[in-house]
């Protein structure tokens, strides 16, 4: 148990913030944290030293943040390969470049605001895949083992996760973008 | 190069660690192609800014209620 408890400590954090990208609600994602490492406690004889504990973790924290997900909307199916077939986004259309400092256009708070619904907006697929690969800093590989997806999947998930948000905070971002919103057009 | 050739490698061009042939041809098309100089600079900032700005971060109070409450499930499940 001392032992397990050591890698509560080193991994609750990040299992909490990719609890937190899926089901997008503070409760939800401790409940998601909590069953996730119960679990793995429960199974930790079945867990084979040919990857590593952490990613063996997350795929087991996915998984249970997926099940919430489908619970909290009863009827709709949940998984991880929802609304991926939309082809939005994979060809960039508002190219407007960016405010040369665009977080100064915002407050803290704000800002958090705004990246919180950004990101809210991609579906449950490409929102974990980004999640891991670039907030997380996991590798293509390991995002691929955590999702049980294929490796050719996963990058063109995160190709047009990254490609949607891009085109998703151009809208706030992009040179002037504050000033209209504020002053109105002049 | 097209643009879509280009933005299928845009995963290589974002990571420095990928030099040689590909990059060079990517670095071409960049040169005169002021869309996807664009597309690649706000994709950058993109992930940079959700990199630092950890909207989900675990509060202090709240890892150390939810470290316990991880605990005691694990002690109570009878392994
Ligand atoms: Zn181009």
């Amino acid at each position: 148990m001392a032992a397990f408890e050591k890698l509560v400590r080193q991994y609750e954090r990040q299992v909490f913030r990719i609890a937190q990208h899926i089901v997008q609600n503070r409760e939800d994602a401790e409940d998601v944290v909590q069953d996730a490492f119960l679990k793995a406690y429960e199974k930790l004889d079945q867990f084979q030293g040919n990857s590593k504990f952490y990613t063996w973790l997350v795929r087991i924290a996915v998984n249970e943040a997926l099940m919430r997900l489908r619970k909290r909307r009863t009827g709709r199916m949940v998984s991880i390969d929802e609304d991926v077939a939309t082809e939005e986004g994979s060809m960039p259309r508002d190219l407007a470049d960016w405010s040369p400092d665009p977080e100064a256009l915002y407050g803290q708070s704000e800002l958090a605001e705004i990246l919180k619904k950004t990101i809210q907006g991609l579906p449950p697929g490409f929102r974990v895949v980004f999640a891991l690969r670039d907030v997380e800093g996991l590798s293509t590989e390991e995002t691929a083992e955590a999702l049980g997806l294929s490796i050719p999947a996963v990058k063109s998930r995160l190709l047009r996760a990254r490609l949607q948000l891009r085109e998703r905070l151009t809208r706030y971002f992009k040179r002037g973008a504050r000033g209209q919103s504020k002053d109105g057009v002049k | 190069m097209t643009c879509t050739e280009f933005l299928q490698q845009l995963d290589e061009m974002l990571d420095p660690a990928i030099t040689g042939p590909l990059r060079a041809e990517l670095q071409e098309h960049l040169h005169c192609c002021e869309h996807c100089e664009i597309t690649l600079n706000t994709t950058r900032q993109t992930i940079e800014i959700y990199r630092k700005h950890e909207i989900y971060a675990l509060p202090e109070d709240l890892q150390e209620r939810l470290h316990q409450a991880i605990l005691e499930k694990c002690r109570g499940c009878g392994k």
